[in-house]
């Protein structure tokens, strides 16, 4: 048969490839800037753009879209075209899908420090922003769908696989969980609220871990690790089986992030009992993978880009074993908000995620301008500088971690908390320092590849279109009936198809209840909705990032009930739109703030956060006392909030803002019995309003029994 | 305009769970028999797609 003759694409692997190196760089600095914050609170420069909490947005959302992300299409673009012994399908969508990709980039990094938000974690990018995703994420997807189509090679390897359903699933949560009302160009409203809008939102935090950062990186380790290490993968049998049953039990974890909280018991268990099976096939995977090296490990020896692939599949395994340990009740009642979780998520960010993309990128940058890497020492080194800063940014973070909870859970003889919660803070203080050193550690390693690889680069001459021959793909008569995973695993678009329903079944069995039964979000009779002033107040909250630090959730345990007070209910957020839970305590639980300090308290504390609490590691939000409230902005969110089905009285837009402004002159003259001259339109009178009202409603309820009416 | 009040109008949707997780038992154990049943030579065929490129 005639043999024909095409080219590969690397133009488009090297921009991505490119964008991989500059968005890392940018995120991980980010990421230490937002690290060394802690525990020296003046690095934020007392300017709002550069203050922890909206930092930290940046800085994931760098490191997940930009970072991760990027590279994750540059190895796909490289794999996908050779794995199908065929060019992209359209050179025109390669180059829609960068450059759409790189300006959702940038349009995030001006807009999380701006503080617009939507204050979903992962998910924090404004609606508009959302609009863009998903049409850049159908044109990748169109371009990969149609290079797989016209492919010359009749089976579709397994990495290809992981990249469908990648494409599919991130689809699905990003459109289930971008589901919002806006009421201006920037602002908008999740559609859920309270505890559904927290069980949509971890179905979606935890399946975009599952989804961006391991699906299509176990893709890239399966087509990169038997490239370096030349030899096939050990077991194709057990990818096979790997791939499945990860992609279905994945989905249905997510409610483990939310153990011991307001969401329904049966969640829970769902959770747990999926996560725990996750171990089964993630550490299939990661078995796979190092078995592949059996008998090679003298390769590893010598070769940097085996020794970063070697970490990245352990770590692998260890995040995934801890991952389901984690969902465990009794070891999540200890690690929740605390450091262990930042332990845990960098296990899997900087080892899993970070040394595969340097991997990939030390073997494609050489191959593609058709020369040696510049230096094996100076990849070696960074290999070795990388590892050194992920034990030193995990270990001391796991100390914390067990260190704090212990402290929080802490009593004495007599039955009193042992320590206050600024004490549990202060002991740990320094466990905060060494794991920034770490994490410099892990930045010095990446500059270091940045240089080895700009060298190599200069050496080399790109190859922008790689000369490649093959057979093209005949249709065969099938005289046997074939078994029909034969058929799906040929057929690309069945294969969506099916991956589709697979996730599509775990998502919609934990979701559907929630909304369903009425039962399982009992209402309160005292919960009211925010007042304009509050809700103003509560945006402002959402805007700063305040749910960075701070949950708004007390757990039905013993000290957190007398820490913080009675333990929260699930109808008490039921005009929570988005949900402010949290996910980390680095300052205490907010939600029963309400009433506890007056509110000059509050007023001096956002001033100056150390004058009200001598150690605290907040940062100051001077801009909030100056700040004018736009209150043009009320009618619109009022009636975006009727809308999903807050009980507003009918036009009341209308009058929103007189209640506003009646509220707001009384806590104007609350402050100024206090000896503190504000105006009455500042933003810090708002916030003031709104973590006043924290956790209120159900103490002004009559006392027992808890009158539980239906919404 | 809430979601709730869509879906619960959903007549017998309790049912929608026990066919999902027949249709997953179904397929993961009709994938086990194809992966164990399938030739080890075609196996071995697929394995080495990457290196032969």
């Amino acid at each position: 048969m005639q043999v024909e003759k095409f080219y590969y694409d690397n133009k488009i692997v090297k921009a991505f490839g490119y964008a991989t190196i500059i968005f890392g760089i940018v995120g991980m600095i980010v990421g230490l800037w937002a690290a060394i914050q802690i525990y020296y609170p003046a690095i934020s420069l007392n300017f709002a753009p550069t203050t922890f909490g909206r930092l930290r947005p940046l800085h994931t959302n760098a490191i997940i879209f930009a970072f991760v992300g990027n590279a994750s299409f540059a190895g796909i673009y490289y794999s996908l075209q050779r794995l199908c012994k065929a060019r992209m399908f359209s050179d025109k969508l390669s180059w829609i899908h960068f450059w759409g990709w790189q300006l959702i980039i940038v349009a995030a990094a001006i807009t999380l420090p701006l503080g617009l938000t939507n204050g979903a974690e992962y998910a924090e990018l404004i609606w508009p922003i959302d609009i863009a995703i998903t049409l850049v994420w159908v044109v990748f997807g169109i371009n990969m769908f149609g290079t797989i189509i016209k492919r010359r090679e009749k089976h579709l390897y397994v990495a290809i696989w992981f990249y469908i359903a990648t494409w599919v699933t991130v689809a699905l949560l990003h459109i289930v969980r971008s589901i919002e009302l806006p009421y201006s160009l920037t602002g908008s409203y999740s559609w859920y609220a309270g505890v559904q809008d927290a069980l949509v939102q971890w179905w979606y935090g935890h399946n975009a871990v599952a989804f961006f950062l391991t699906t299509p990186v176990l893709g890239l380790m399966y087509y990169f690790l038997p490239k370096a290490a030349n030899r096939p993968v050990y077991s194709y049998r057990l990818s096979i089986i790997h791939f499945w049953s990860l992609i279905f039990l994945y989905i249905w974890a997510g409610p483990h992030h939310l153990l011991y909280t307001a969401l329904p018991d049966w969640a829970q268990s769902l959770g747990v009992v999926f996560s725990i099976m996750l171990i089964a096939p993630s550490w299939g995977g990661m078995l796979n993978g190092l078995f592949t090296l059996r008998g090679a490990w003298d390769k590893v020896r010598e070769d940097p880009i085996l020794k970063f692939m070697v970490v990245a599949i352990t770590c692998y395994g260890m995040s995934t074993l801890e991952g389901p340990l984690l969902s465990l009740k009794g070891v999540n009642a200890i690690a929740h908000y605390t450091d262990w979780i930042i332990a845990h998520v960098h296990i899997g960010g900087l080892g899993w995620n970070g040394f595969l993309a340097f991997a990939i990128l030390y073997y494609m940058i050489p191959k593609m301008w058709g020369t040696d890497l510049y230096s094996k020492k100076l990849a070696t080194n960074h290999f070795w500088l990388g590892t050194i800063g992920i034990i030193l940014y995990a270990v001391p973070m796991y100390w914390a971690g067990f260190e704090q909870s212990l402290n929080w859970k802490a009593f004495t003889a007599e039955g009193q908390l042992k320590f206050d919660f600024m004490e549990t803070v202060n002991n740990i203080k320094g466990m905060y320092v060494i794991r920034s050193i770490g994490g410099t550690l892990y930045l010095i390693g990446a500059l270091v590849m940045t240089y080895n690889l700009y060298k190599t680069i200069a050496k080399g001459k790109f190859i922008a279109n790689e000369e490649a021959e093959a057979a093209p793909l005949v249709k065969e008569a099938h005289e046997k009936k074939e078994y029909w995973h034969r058929v799906i695993e040929r057929k690309p678009v069945m294969m969506l198809v099916v991956s589709l329903v697979l996730v599509a079944i775990g998502g919609l069995i934990e979701i559907i209840p929630t909304f369903l039964v009425k039962s399982n979000i009992p209402t309160i009779a005292s919960v009211k909705p925010y007042t304009p002033l509050e809700l103003q107040g509560r945006d402002i909250y959402v805007r700063e990032g305040c749910y960075t630090c701070h949950s708004q959730m007390i757990r039905p345990f013993r000290d957190e009930v007398v820490r913080y007070g009675e333990y929260s209910k699930a109808g008490e957020f039921i005009y929570d739109h988005p949900f402010q839970w949290g996910s980390k305590r680095t300052g205490p639980d907010l939600a029963r703030e309400g009433g506890k300090y007056p509110d000059s308290w509050h007023y001096n504390h956002m001033y100056d956060p150390r004058s009200m609490s001598p150690g605290s590691l907040m940062p100051q939000y001077v801009w909030l006392l100056d700040n004018k409230l736009d209150i043009s902005t009320t009618p619109a969110k009022i009636r975006a909030m009727k809308t999903l089905g807050v009980p507003y009285p009918d036009d009341y837009d209308k009058i929103a803002n007189r209640d506003l402004m009646q509220q707001a002159d009384s806590i104007a003259g609350n402050l100024k019995k206090d000896k503190i001259e504000t105006a009455s339109n500042a933003e810090i009178i708002a916030l003031i309003a709104y973590l006043q009202r924290l956790g209120r409603d159900i103490k002004s309820a009559p006392k027992q029994p808890l009158a539980e009416t239906t919404k | 305009m809430k979601f709730i009040h869509y879906i619960e109008k959903i007549s017998g949707v309790g049912v929608y769970g026990l066919i999902s997780l027949t249709i997953f038992v179904l397929f993961f154990t009709a994938m086990l028999i194809w992966v164990f049943k399938t030739k080890k030579k075609t196996l071995t065929e697929i394995s080495r797609i990457p290196l032969d490129n």
